[in-house]
């Protein structure tokens, strides 16, 4: 017990001090980890806790994106505070959408065609927004103003990200300690035996979606004023709602630390790829990234997590 | 006292009559029996009563208080909770998390409920395999989880579908005790079973089913000489074997 609050107070104290002696690629590298893993603990209540896959996230992140920058731009609102409304817009839309997949009993492959619908629409009536650019899109800019969420170089942007991580931890570590993530969990594991021993499944469900929504939004935030840019078929792609769903999958979903190993074992591995095969022939870092990406999910169905837990019990005999 | 009042229950799937105009009560504390052939709509009886199938026709009352509409947590809530005939357990969820999610029907903090959990499986018999997941358990403990989690949810009325099915001889009589121990503490329970021997040692009334139809009820000892029970279910000789 000791031993691990020791580790847990170095790891934390060496996350303080890492981006500090780091070169700002490093840097970059560790934010879009971190970023990632956020993104990957908000999706994982649904997915993970609750068993509902869903592949229309990018929406919801539109939401946190579009919603501060707009606020931002035409009415002088701070980010800070214009995050909160993108997360309750996510949060109102995603009821909308859980209304109508939960009311109806979609489950399973009919569910996750719902929400990529749900962000698909998302996505075409952005583009024909004016406001939002079209198939331009918004590019901020860029005035160095800690309180419109603005920072000069990326060190500020690595602890905001680190922050997101450890808030949305927390947040699934309450939620797997208490009565309403026992229940989301027996939600997945048998929704009609959750129901016969007296569980609101609708209610336990709607409510996954509105948390795991309105914190994916604050995420969508982060990305706009890290990257300065938004266009809807980059924002609201549904490859931007895989690279949500990709990661706690990998490192195994349902569990807390499933997320952030994900992020970081897929950060590695595209860099990896990038570094040793992009420059010898086009789009064989991304067929290399796709293999190892099939053989992890292949060998270790359930994650990458829940395998080395088991791995290290066994190796370590009875420890816990 | 009437707990259950169950009046004109009819269920059609598409052509298939499962349930047709079925009235009966189930009296509080009482053991109520309900047999019948393969196919004569006892579970879908049993899924209509614990609110996952709306009937077509007729009208549940519990406790007094119309069902109609009511989903199956709701009805669990009001305290009547049912198991289920094809064992359910949470796979990757230990036995004593099982156990624990009915009885956070009862309680709001996770704490006090794995306390109930713990007097649920030490009332079974499963405290020893409290830490094994919920795959890879024998039929027999199976069953007793399923009955462990839907007792956790402090129910006044426990409707058992064929919770004998698939155990040995030894088993079924460590069940048929258990089960006696349950009704002990006052829990009014209604049992769908193929196994005679615990229906009519259990039962102090027997409905019989046939074809979506209720063609007998009473006391054990007179379903087992009525001659329509015999001929639509039990068999030609069974009032000769069976004390």
């Amino acid at each position: 017990m000791i031993g691990r609050a020791a580790l847990g107070i170095a790891a934390a104290a060496g996350l303080l001090v890492l981006p500090f002696y780091v070169p700002s690629t490093w840097q970059n590298l560790l934010i879009t980890t971190f970023y990632y893993a956020y993104l990957g603990q908000a999706w994982n209540l649904l997915g993970g806790y609750a068993g509902q896959l869903s592949l229309g996230h990018a929406a919801f992140f539109g939401f946190g994106a579009y919603v501060s920058v707009l606020l931002q731009m035409h009415l002088g609102i701070s980010p800070w505070i214009g995050m909160f409304g993108g997360a309750l817009l996510a949060a109102v839309f995603s009821q909308g959408v859980g209304y109508l997949g939960f009311r109806f009993g979609l489950r399973g492959f009919y569910f996750i065609l719902l929400t990529l619908a749900a962000a698909e629409i998302c996505r075409l009536v952005a583009l024909h927004l004016s406001i939002l650019g079209g198939y331009t899109g918004i590019f901020i800019p860029f005035k160095p103003n800690p309180w419109q969420y603005q920072f000069q170089g990326k060190i500020p942007y690595y602890f905001i990200a680190l922050a997101l991580l450890a808030f949305g931890s927390a947040v699934v570590w309450l939620v797997q300690r208490s009565k309403f993530g026992s229940y989301l969990v027996a939600i997945r594991e048998d929704e009609d035996a959750s129901e016969a021993l007296g569980v609101d499944t609708f209610r336990y469900k709607m409510i996954a979606y509105g948390l795991s929504a309105a914190l994916t939004a604050l995420g969508g935030t982060f990305y706009a004023y890290y990257q300065f840019y938004l266009q809807p078929n980059t924002v609201l792609n549904i490859n931007h709602s895989v690279d949500i769903m990709i990661r706690p999958i990998v490192g195994g979903s349902g569990t807390i630390l499933g997320p952030v190993l994900g992020a970081f074992l897929l950060e590695l591995l595209g860099e990896f790829s990038r570094t040793y095969f992009a420059a010898s022939l086009a789009g064989l870092n991304v067929a290399i990234y796709g293999v190892l990406l099939i053989v992890v999910v292949l060998f270790l169905p359930r994650g990458v997590y829940p395998s080395l837990r088991g791995w290290l019990r066994r190796v370590g005999g009875s420890a816990e | 006292m009437t707990l259950l009042v169950a009046e004109g229950i009819s269920k059609s799937f598409g052509g298939l009559h499962a349930v047709q105009a079925v009235s009966f009560r189930v009296a509080d504390g009482e053991i109520l029996g309900l047999i019948g052939p393969n196919g004569a709509g006892k579970t879908t009886l049993f899924h209509i009563i614990s609110g996952f199938l709306p009937p077509d026709r007729g009208t549940i009352h519990y406790a007094g208080e119309p069902l109609a509409g009511l989903r199956p947590h709701d009805i669990c809530q009001r305290g009547m909770v049912r198991t289920f005939q094809v064992t359910r357990p949470f796979q990757r969820l230990s036995v004593l998390e099982n156990v624990v999610i009915g009885a956070l029907q009862r309680v709001p903090h996770r704490r006090d409920a794995i306390r109930i959990a713990e007097e649920m499986l030490a009332l079974t018999g499963l405290s020893e395999k409290a830490r094994n997941p919920g795959h890879g358990l024998t039929i027999a403990d199976r069953k007793r989880v399923e009955l462990a989690r839907a007792l956790a949810t402090r129910p006044r009325l426990l409707l058992l579908d064929e919770v004998m099915a698939g155990l040995n001889p030894g088993e079924t009589d460590r069940l048929i005790e258990l089960i006696r121990r349950v009704h002990a503490q006052g829990i009014t329970i209604m049992l769908i079973e193929h196994v005679m021997k615990a229906v009519m040692s259990l039962s102090q009334r027997i409905l019989v089913l046939s074809y979506g139809q209720l063609i007998a009820q009473g006391a054990p000892a007179e379903i087992v000489r009525n001659p329509q029970v015999i001929e639509a279910y039990l068999g030609e000789g069974y009032a000769e074997l069976e004390p």
